[in-house]
């Protein structure tokens, strides 16, 4: 078999006449976090209701660890672990006996799941909590409860939907550090998002969604490349020169475009910055900044759905 | 389509788990408290004041403890009987009115649902946990009347007696699972627990207030201009007699009737044919007080399955994203 986890091959869901899902591909590898992202309705949730068997598909074919969602839902859940968007638990019990509750439709016997609980309690920092109710837990607890559950499930794919909506800066750096963990354990996970700049601190590679189509597939620079077009954007600041006309003549350099008072984009086919600093320097003007601009999700995602726009 | 490839797996698998955690849920609920407080004042009183007026009654060969039940007394003006009939619809309605969507409105369906089991197993173990705890309280209620008839009259129950008395534990705990399927049933449909509550208790004070007097209007409707024979007369009669055994309260209480009134030989009119030959006031023996019920009993759980089916098939079509 193939190191693919999840294989998905022209899966389709219809909403009545709604293409809510438009037959896409899709292959997760074993130990990889990938991101599903695109705008609320781009059909991610409904991607992964299908992945899990917890909605019918119209039409394709899944595989989950080899099993197919549609006719072997109870093997598949046995192995995947999901986290739903804003997930809820048992408010009058407590973080302890809510696993306990998953652990017994599990199966798994009482006594190691006892410790398993524990473990995973701690693994998510809510071990000095177990004993409290859910009721007092906040947002960011609750999801780090859930990450407790598909630690505790030994789940070898994790599915995670929209995981960081709706928490501070903190808590998300938190949970995006507990997503990596699971990497570490060997987990796939799967993670829809908007969130975009998070998603890419995380993520091996994305898909973008729009329309219920997979626009776009691959790491963020392999997008960045497709949608912004291949080449090395660098941001110059430097004073008392014009630095478009003295750039011009550097080679390799294709474009500059002034961004700001003192502050340029330049975009060349190769690495150009050790040329860039010298000739600056050498026409008397004072560099005060040269960067590397690392290719953004953010950037990719919107000029992709501005072209979108465009072409619709 | 090619949706009909079969799934594999036990729909049973985690009823176990499911069935354990709704009934212990139950049991230490607030709601489950209110609503034994509710029964037991209600029933505390009829039965209070029967066992009053029996103490001075002297009549060995009667069913002197199946009275305690269906006694009306003269004060209180509701037999025992009668205020179950009344309250364990509420208290079932009460246990599953909102068993699913407030599973939904907290969010934790998707996730329960995303852990190895089936939705059948849910919704069944939902079911049977309620209708545990319903019994677990009948059970009590019904331990309670009988010690206390022990304790105030005096004479033990005779074997005949603690068998009818068993049976109509067993109608009523049947009864009050028809009212749960009817909870769940909205429980499944409305996605507000406020709108599934009034709906059942909507469908309950249709079938308890509305009915009786529809049933009657409708009946006007069917019958023919005159009657003539006693034949007509009697299809009439079984005609509204049909309508009323619609609502599952009328089911209830003809089969009370025939358990705990051991001399009760039909249920519909009587016709002179059936005098015949009989002793009137005699008591029939316990497999024809069965016999004359078994109707009623079939009829009441057939509900509760229907309603009960009614319920799963509309969950399994609903779609678990919010």
């Amino acid at each position: 078999m193939s190191d693919n986890v999840i294989e998905a091959r022209g899966l389709l869901k219809l909403y009545g006449a709604q293409r809510a899902v438009n037959a896409i591909d899709l292959d997760i590898r074993r130990g990889e976090i990938f991101g599903l992202l695109g705008p609320n309705g781009a059909g991610k949730t409904t991607t992964i209701l299908m992945l899990l068997g917890l909605t019918e598909t119209s039409g394709g074919s899944v595989s989950v660890l080899g099993f197919d969602p549609v006719r072997q839902p109870l093997e598949v859940k046995r192995r995947v672990g999901y986290l739903p968007d804003a997930v809820g638990f048992y408010d009058h019990l407590t973080a302890r006996e809510n696993l306990a509750y998953t652990a017994r439709l599990l199966d798994i016997p009482r006594r190691e799941a006892t410790e398993r609980i524990m473990e995973s309690l701690k693994s998510v920092n809510l071990d000095d909590v177990a004993d409290k109710r859910v009721a007092t837990f906040s947002r960011g607890m609750r999801q780090r409860l859930g990450i407790a559950e598909i630690v505790m499930k030994k789940a070898e794919v994790a599915i995670l939907d929209e995981p960081t909506s709706g928490l501070d800066p903190h808590a998300t750096f938190e949970l995006l550090e507990m997503i990596r963990g699971l990497k570490r354990l060997n987990v796939a996970v799967l993670l829809s998002s908007h969130l975009l700049d998070r998603v890419q601190s995380v993520c091996d590679r994305v898909a973008l969604f729009n329309k219920g189509d997979i626009a776009l597939m691959g790491t963020v620079v392999e997008l960045a490349n497709q949608v912004l077009g291949a080449g090395h954007p660098l941001q110059v600041e430097a004073s008392g020169i014009d630095v478009a006309a003295t750039l011009r003549g550097v080679e390799g350099v294709q474009r500059v475009t002034e961004e700001g008072a003192g502050t340029w984009r330049v975009v060349a086919d190769r690495d150009v910055r050790a040329a860039v600093a010298q000739r600056i320097v050498s026409s008397g003007g004072s560099l005060t900044r040269l960067a590397d601009l690392q290719p953004s999700l953010e950037e990719v995602y919107t000029r992709y759905f501005q072209e979108a726009r465009h072409a619709a | 389509m090619q949706r009909k490839a079969a799934r594999e797996g036990s729909p049973f698998t985690g009823l176990g788990p499911v069935f354990m955690k709704e009934f212990s849920d139950h049991l230490s609920s607030a709601r489950m408290m209110v609503l034994m407080l509710f029964v037991i004042v209600f029933g505390a009183f009829p039965v209070a004041t029967s066992l009053q007026t029996l103490r001075s009654a002297v009549d060995p060969n009667s069913f002197i403890f199946l009275r305690i039940f269906t006694l009306e007394p003269e004060q209180v003006g509701i037999s025992f009987t009668a205020a179950l009939n009344f309250i364990i619809p509420l208290m079932a309605i009460g246990l599953g009115f909102d068993s699913v969507n407030s599973e939904f409105n907290r969010r934790t369906l998707s996730r329960v649902l995303s852990q190895p089991i089936y939705r059948d197993a849910l919704l069944l173990g939902k079911f049977l946990g309620g209708l545990a705890t319903l019994a677990v309280a009948l059970v009590a209620l019904w331990l309670i009347v009988l010690g206390a008839g022990l304790i105030l009259l005096g004479v033990p129950p005779r074997g005949v007696e603690v068998a009818r008395g068993l049976s109509f534990l067993l109608v009523a705990i049947a009864y009050g699972g028809v009212w749960l399927a009817i909870a769940i049933l909205f429980s499944v449909i409305f996605r507000s627990t406020a709108t599934s509550a009034l709906c059942a208790l909507g469908v309950w004070l249709f079938f308890f207030i509305l009915w009786p007097q529809l049933a009657g209007a409708l009946l006007v409707g069917f019958a023919p201009s005159e009657i003539r024979t006693v034949d007509d007369y009697v299809a009439l009669q079984s005609v509204g007699l049909g309508l009323m055994r619609l609502s599952p309260g009328t089911l209830f209480s003809e089969a009370v009737l025939g358990l705990l009134a051991p001399e009760t030989r039909t249920l519909g009119p009587m016709l002179p044919s059936q005098m015949r030959g009989a002793i009137m006031g005699a008591p029939l023996p316990f497999d024809q007080s069965l016999l004359l019920i078994w109707p009623q009993v079939t009829g009441l759980i057939a509900g509760m399955i229907v309603v009960f089916a009614a319920a799963y098939v509309i969950f399994q079509r609903e779609e678990v994203r919010a």
